[in-house]
């Protein structure tokens, strides 16, 4: 029997000591005609050779293709040790580490992951991750809301250039607590967010604004500007940031301060996936969220603390629970209890193997690698970059036609060309996303530019 | 006696500037160094981040000693109630970690992507037929959120009805914490009755709360009591006389696989948590799957984006196709890896597997029971079948030895086994919530009554014993309320 170990006479003498005569017996509480003989819609059994060709038969009909579509999730390199390690049993089957004593490793590798994203951040506090980044800006909006005490105002100030979905989901998480999302017009030119398009909710109209470094398209903000904006005007600013790019960019504990004001963002979250999570379909990734001490009361998820046990040794164990719905029921700052560790698992491997000086070289290549498939792209006649901003490692292109119809040729050429556009930003005209990471050689981007000409119907 | 090893010093310990895991770079380019200079001065990061500067080895080995500080489903029993710590079968992790799978973008064109997509859709189709529902979302990223989904798709489906006074959720005391916090995420009311001496849910009590502001009632059946509702029929009655709907909360799933289903007890929606019931991993913490199943008034409201038929295809359904949709809950399609890995899982169990692990379960709860009780420790609901786990109570024995439930969940450690739930439901006093799953044998069971056997001895003869549990982990229990006084949360270089 799959995964049963009971022999016949097992069940025969455990039978026994229960008192009833057959296993079916023991749902004799249950009214009779509740029951199910079976589940018809469920197939026979498949042994784990069969499950295995059904599986790598699925697998190989989707193909690899080249990929470069970002979007918020990237394709890297991951270190051979990452995974290894992270799917030992003693990790991948470990249970949430309630119970310390037994769950010493686990939680010594979140307190060293949440030193890690403090590091990255800037910032003074981590907790231990949330489900991804789109939900943890849900939870950082949430937070910022109780955290603001100087307004009332339950307005998020969210820019157009964000990644359109985490709205979406911050809105579909937020909208239940009464959360208004007010959105911010980008500057068309550059592809930023400018301080005059923020000026009308200037004294108190918002509770928080977010920024997101670099943003959807790729384009780098004027963080230092924009978080002065925001504490001029008692506003909370939650930066969302992709952990990668922290290698070469500012960190957002060190943002804005110009000028005597308060310095450095208020809550930092993002999408954890650069950091050796596989793109994997869309999941499982991690959301992470770091913020200043003063409000680590008010952060929601697991965090973990160093203490000391009854010998006066060195230990740890989760923390300031009292946040949290297993103490305070109804009252908690959220309902959350999972956080992603395994991919936590993962992702503080593999800080661990690049460290500083590896990731930045990661983030270097990696723009560099766009900046040669723009160039690379925008050789043919009726394709042009959209925006004059700096940028990281993604780009928006314009077209003189439709993008569908060209993504879906050359996806056929086993070519993933980046994110149409059109339905989230249909006032672009014929728009299309491009990212190329580290895993991309010359060869890769002229081979993929080479394709679009074909598609265009011109020589490259 | 187990015995973990000693402690494993900080990884930033071993940090040494000019060390590196090299290899891990890509190759020395100053075209790449070109490229990073031409961000503007002022956005550039002014001192780089703390990282460890560590070799690859120092990696490996830090990370895999961490691992043997740990308890896990692969080197321990975890009779851990409510959480169902089953086998997670390694074929589920190998074929969701297929190459393909790993590369594949969530964002993928849809012809590049029926392979996935049809193991999407079949998932759901079981789901659906295994909790008697319509339909299944495959999008909440775990059970909380699962729940959020269920409760929003109940306030979006009064309101669409024009039906808005309904505010209030109804919760069993002995309900998880989630449901209370899940209710006040989703801008309702709690209101929580009781439950009878037997653990049933109290009927007059539910009579008298079910009104006109009743959005809903969220059980857990078996409940957390470790019994199963016998008067489901009529509870169903009641909420949905009152113009409420039921919510099931899947964390007893495990318990009902192939017997019964929620959908013929008169639930409207479920959440399951793939990482109990369906074997996919806890991870340490995580990730989990909350997959939510409905009853056909609610199909309109299911997350999205949901795998689905077309003609000759299979592609994602989005808020095009389902305008009244509470929304996305991700930042794609959730945790996509897994929901393969329950696939696989679901795959190799079959129809017929598929019925034994709730009977087996059943069967491993129901002789531990009888067996701890007659070796003299006091069940919660002696006069009950027991579920798929059960509560034993230990206040007699802290008046008589002023032992807690805390003390025996330590001192099993000691004996090698993972501590059941304690104190949680919260309404029995000094209790321990256990639950062996259908995959541990007879053998590990009768160990594990021979430990709590041998506790029941110490706590007469050398409560020390206990008192001072664990005395073979790498660290002696530890100072909590230091912890969250003294906050250290993260490591900081001396200066």
């Amino acid at each position: 029997m799959a995964f049963i170990p009971h022999t016949d006479a097992d069940v025969a003498a455990m039978l026994a000591v229960v008192g009833v005569p057959t296993v079916d017996a023991l749902f004799d509480e249950i009214p009779e005609r509740l029951k199910v003989a079976d589940i018809p819609g469920v197939p026979p059994a498949l042994s784990e050779m069969e499950v295995g060709r059904l599986m790598q038969e699925r697998a190989a009909q989707d193909g690899r293709a080249a990929m470069f579509i970002g979007a918020g999730a990237y394709e890297h390199h991951i270190p051979a040790p990452v995974w290894a390690i992270a799917t030992r049993g003693e990790f991948y089957s470990a249970y949430t580490p309630y119970q310390a004593e037994a769950s010493q490793g686990t939680l010594q590798l979140i307190y060293e992951y949440q030193s890690m994203m403090c590091a990255l951040t800037g910032m003074e506090v981590s907790n231990a991750s949330l489900y991804d980044g789109a939900s943890a800006l849900a939870e950082a909006c949430l937070m910022a809301v109780r955290a603001n005490r100087t307004s009332e105002s339950r307005r998020v100030l969210v820019p157009d250039s964000l990644n359109p979905v985490y709205l979406e989901v911050a809105r579909a998480i937020g909208h239940h607590q009464n959360l208004e999302f007010e959105t911010v017009e980008f500057d068309r030119d550059s592809g930023r967010t400018t301080l005059e398009a923020l000026e009308r909710y200037a004294g108190g109209g918002a509770a928080a604004l977010v920024v997101q470094q670099p943003n959807f398209f790729g384009v780098l903000e004027e963080v230092h500007e924009l978080t002065d904006w925001a504490h001029r005007n008692g506003v909370l600013l939650i930066a969302v940031v992709n952990p990668l790019s922290l290698a070469l960019l500012e960190a957002p504990g060190a943002w804005g301060g110009r000028g005597g004001g308060r310095r450095g963002a208020d809550i930092v979250c993002g999408e954890g996936q650069p950091l050796g999570v596989p793109l994997a379909s869309g999941g499982p990734y991690f959301g992470f969220m770091t913020t200043r001490m003063q409000y680590v009361r008010q952060m929601p998820g697991r965090i973990v603390g160093r203490t000391v046990d009854s010998e006066g040794r060195p230990g740890f164990t989760l923390t300031l629970q009292a946040r949290e719905q297993h103490i305070r029921r109804s009252k908690a700052t959220s309902n959350i209890c999972t956080n992603q560790g395994l991919a936590v698992t993962a992702a503080t491997i593999h800080m661990t193997l690049l460290g500083a000086e590896g990731l930045a070289r990661v983030a270097a290549a990696c723009m560099r690698r766009t900046e040669e498939l723009v160039r690379a792209l925008t050789r043919h006649a009726g394709v042009r970059t959209a925006f004059s901003g700096s940028r990281f490692h993604e780009a928006v292109l314009l077209f003189d036609r439709p993008v569908a119809p060209l993504l879906a040729a050359l996806a056929r050429r086993g070519i993933a060309g980046g994110l149409d556009l059109a339905r989230r930003y249909p006032d672009l005209g014929p728009a299309l996303l491009v990212c190329a990471t580290e895993t991309k050689r010359t060869e890769d981007i002229e081979a993929y530019a080479a394709a679009l000409g074909e598609v265009l119907g011109q020589a490259a | 006696m187990t015995t973990l090893p000693l402690r494993e010093a900080l990884i930033f310990d071993s940090s040494r500037p000019g060390r590196h895991a090299g290899t891990q770079f890509p190759p020395e380019d100053a075209a790449d160094a070109a490229a990073a200079g031409a961000i503007p001065a002022h956005l550039r990061r002014s001192v780089p981040p703390l990282l460890p500067a560590v070799s690859e080895l120092q990696a490996v080995r830090h990370f895999t000693r961490l691992s043997q500080l740990n308890f896990s489903i692969d080197t321990h029993v975890y009779p851990l109630g409510s959480c169902t710590m089953k086998y997670n079968p390694k074929a589920c992790n190998a074929y969701a970690m297929l190459p393909e799978f790993l590369a594949r973008h969530p964002l993928a064109p849809e012809e590049t992507s029926q392979g996935f997509l049809a193991c999407m859709v079949e998932l759901q189709e079981m789901l659906a037929e295994i909790t008697g529902m319509k339909g299944v979302s495959l999008t909440p990223m775990a059970g909380a959120q699962g729940e959020f989904a269920g409760v929003a798709m109940i306030r979006a489906y009064h309101r669409a009805r024009g039906d808005l006074a309904r505010d209030e959720v109804i919760v069993p005391q002995a309900a998880h914490g989630t449901n209370p916090a899940t209710a006040n995420m989703c801008g309702c009311v709690v209101r929580e009755i009781p439950c009878d001496a037997d653990g049933d849910v109290d009927l007059a009590a539910l009579q008298a709360a079910a009104g006109p502001r009743t959005a809903a009632i969220m059980l857990t059946n078996p409940s957390t009591l470790g019994v199963f509702e016998r008067r489901i029929e009529q509870v169903a009655a009641i909420v949905h006389g009152a113009g409420g709907l039921l919510y099931y909360d899947g964390a007893n799933l495990n318990a009902i696989l192939g017997k019964v289903r929620p959908g013929d007890m008169g639930f409207d929606v479920i959440h399951m948590n793939l990482h109990k019931t369906f074997a996919t991993p806890h991870g340490g913490g995580g990730p989990g799957s909350g997959a939510v199943g409905v009853a056909a008034r609610l199909l309109p409201f299911l997350p999205v984006p949901i795998a689905g038929r077309a003609t000759g295809r299979l592609r994602w359904f989005d808020e095009r196709d389902l305008p009244q949709s509470i929304g996305r809950l991700s930042g794609f399609m959730g945790n996509a890896g897994v929901n393969l890995r329950a696939y696989i899982y679901l795959r190799m169990l079959g129809r017929r597997g598929l019925g034994r692990v709730a009977g087996f379960a059943t069967l491993n709860a129901n002789y531990l029971m009888k067996r701890l009780a007659a070796a003299g420790y006091d069940p919660a609901y002696p006069a009950r079948r027991a579920s798929h786990e059960f509560i034993i109570t230990l206040k007699r024995q802290n008046r008589e030895f002023q032992v807690t439930a805390m003390d025996v969940a330590k001192r099993l450690l000691d004996y090698g086994f993972h501590a059941p739930t304690t104190y949680f439901p919260l309404l029995i006093p000094e209790c321990l919530l256990i639950e062996p799953t259908e995959t541990e044998a007879k053998e590990d069971l009768d160990l594990f009554c021979d430990a709590m056997i041998a506790i029941l001895a110490e706590m007469r003869d050398e409560p020390d014993k206990l008192t001072q549990a664990p005395h073979t982990m790498p660290v002696r229990r530890l100072d909590d309320v230091r912890a969250a006084k003294v906050l250290d949360l993260a490591w900081k270089p001396a200066v």
